[in-house]
């Protein structure tokens, strides 16, 4: 297990310093610095702002500066194009937001999409099936971009139930509409990979047996069956979340949330390149992490895998 | 004389053999066609998708006004005066700049269609070359690719993506750049798996035996195997690509003007949809919905088809 962990990780670092490098050699390699504007600045005056951002420093030593600025202070530095913003202001601002819809999705999209797989898969061929194979493939064509809009249409709309935007402290009618535009089409691919390892497992040899020898159906499916069909489920967790992460760039820009997906999209429009290094960087660390502990998880619960 | 009668069954079974004949046998690939014709679902999708691309190609013929001209008079006033119409022929009435919404749908299926196609190309040629090497050469040179490929897959690919096109300006050839970067990856790794297996079977063991040369084997025995494996991959990549490229300029990052996308369509659609002009949203999702779903289908099929454990 440990050796597993190690090589894990020994993967997962090369990786950050990649992200990492290539962030850095494309800003700084972006045309026109934050500080071109139409109205040009007085030499001096830029000369002043370069020096005070660090931007005369050689390359390798702002690199080591960013770098060790996040490291020992988790300081991202300053935003370019607000002055008096740090990228840090914009973090907190905006990812408790992203975190808590974020959060709520993706417990929707694990719970109800494995439920309904493995409802599906128990009534296999019954008109229970039926729906949740119909679910799963019309969700597949809706992408969030698509789903978000059908449900301000309808329910804020048409129907006038919920608020069409804004996020109010997070309280709840707020919050559907984000949750579920961005949950549905993973909880779809969810439940078709529950649905299909589910029925896949109930044929086997091993639950023959147990039913043989009299196990009750509830004990059969939850002690028995349940352990190696969500298999493929923890294995699509890795993507999930990061389309949960990219999908708070749609839900932001259509409900209005505020959250960390509507400050990148703004800071790649006003190319404040600070801005859009510090959420990539943090984000993008989220996601090698999470990646990495869903395939210990994985190889935790797959017994196939040697650690 | 005698020894005909010592087999009653030769006549018969001489009889069969002439019937055998005839029936020349079935390669997979035949096989796989009457299978992918039998299946309805893609059946249908492949005749919608067909009018999809006539749609692209031959709509713009089919109406007076073009994908730029402005119409100053509706500007201001489209939800009155820019509904769908097939009397003034703008079948699919005005978009939010005053512009035929037909013709911007055409121009929006032309570049959304060829982001699809061309960028799984990319990725097809590509990732089959970079796999292909990667599991015949095996040893060293084959887990150094693949440790590339598998950090390469582990970056967070958006960022770097959306990042590539604010630093060198949002153009088509930037999209198709920063989409063809990663799309391989996957790719590759199908492939490789594939080769490796491929590599192991007996009748490359036989094809070596009886010594045919090393390219004929990878042309005749190897590719063909492949082939299978890359065109499901392909026909799903495809959709996965024009997903792709509709987030992006769903943000308004991606194809600019006078260019369009379905995704830069959708996103100006949601925007008046508060106005009452729903038709601006309509037409583009339904071509994109249907599009993707289409090939989602086809996909399906062709796995369904192609896969020789199905039998």
């Amino acid at each position: 297990m440990f050796s597993f962990v190690a090589r894990r990780i020994a993967v997962a670092i090369p990786t950050l310093l990649v992200l990492l490098v290539i962030s850095f050699l494309l800003m700084q390699t972006a045309p026109g610095g934050p500080f071109t504007s139409e109205k040009p600045l007085p030499a001096q005056v830029l000369a002043n702002i370069e020096a005070k951002y660090g931007l005369n420093d050689p390359m390798w030593k702002q690199f080591t500066n960013y770098i060790t600025g996040i490291v020992t202070a988790f300081d991202f530095g300053p935003s370019y194009r607000y002055k008096d913003r740090t990228v840090n202001d914009i973090i907190a601002q905006g990812f408790p937001v992203t975190l808590t819809y974020g959060t709520i999705s993706f417990i929707v999209a694990v719970f109800v999409g494995g439920l309904l797989g493995i409802a599906a898969a128990i009534k296999h061929n019954s008109w229970l099936d039926y729906i949740a194979v119909g679910i799963t493939i019309g969700a597949q064509v809706l992408p969030n971009f698509v789903m978000a809009p059908i449900l301000l249409l309808i329910f804020t709309l048409w129907l006038g139930w919920l608020p069409g935007g804004g996020w109010n402290g997070g309280q709840w009618n707020y919050l559907i509409m984000p949750v579920i535009a961005l949950s549905t089409s993973y909880m779809a691919s969810i439940a078709r990979l529950t649905r299909s390892s589910m029925l896949e497992v109930l044929r086997s040899n091993f639950i023959r047996t147990a039913r043989a020898k009299g196990l009750p159906n509830r004990v059969i499916i939850w002690r028995h069956a349940l352990k190696p069909s969500i298999l493929p489920v923890v294995s699509y967790l890795g993507p999930a979340f990061v389309g949960m992460v990219t999908g708070s760039f749609i839900i932001d820009s259509i409900f209005s949330t505020g959250g960390i997906g509507f400050f990148y999209v703004n800071a790649a429009f006003n190319r404040d390149y600070a801005v859009m290094m510090g959420l990539t960087i943090l984000l993008g660390t989220m996601t090698i992490a999470f990646n990495m502990v869903v395939d210990i998880l994985y190889a935790w619960i797959d017994p196939k895998i040697r650690l | 004389m005698t020894n005909i009668s010592l087999n009653p069954q030769q006549p018969k079974t001489a009889a069969m053999a002439e019937r055998m004949a005839e029936v020349s046998g079935r390669s997979l690939w035949a096989d796989a066609r009457t299978r992918f014709l039998r299946n309805k679902a893609a059946m249908v999708s492949l005749v919608v998708l067909i009018l999809v691309a006539l749609f692209a190609f031959f709509g713009q013929y089919l109406t007076p006004w073009d994908n730029e001209t402005i119409d100053w008079n509706v500007l201001g006033n489209t939800k009155e005066l820019g509904r769908p119409s097939l009397a003034n022929g703008h079948y699919f009435g005005f978009g939010e700049s005053g512009r035929d919404l037909y013709s911007r749908v055409v121009q929006g299926t032309q570049i959304s269609l060829m982001v699809g196609v061309v960028g799984a190309a990319i990725a097809v040629i590509v990732g089959t070359i970079y796999g292909a090497v990667a599991g015949f050469v095996g040893g060293r040179v084959d887990s150094a690719m693949m440790r590339f490929v598998d950090i390469a897959m582990s970056i967070p690919y958006m960022f770097v993506l959306i990042l590539l096109l604010v630093v060198f300006g949002r153009s088509i050839v930037m999209l198709f750049v920063g989409i063809g970067l990663t799309a391989w990856l996957d790719m590759s790794r199908i492939v490789r798996g594939q080769t490796l297996s491929i590599k192991n079977k007996e009748y490359i063991e036989a094809a070596v035996a009886t010594g045919v040369p090393t390219f004929t084997i990878i042309r005749r025995h190897i590719v063909p195997n492949l082939l299978g494996v890359v065109a499901v991959y392909a026909t799903l990549l495809v959709p996965s690509m024009i997903l792709t490229e509709s987030f992006i300029s769903f943000l308004g990052l991606g194809v600019q003007e006078p260019l369009t996308s379905w995704g830069a369509l959708i996103s100006e659609g949601v925007k008046t949809m508060n106005y009452g002009m729903l038709w601006q949203l309509f037409f583009p999702l339904t071509f994109f919905v249907i599009t993707i779903f289409a090939f989602f289908f086809i996909g399906d099929g062709l796995r369904d088809a192609l896969d020789p454990k199905d039998r």
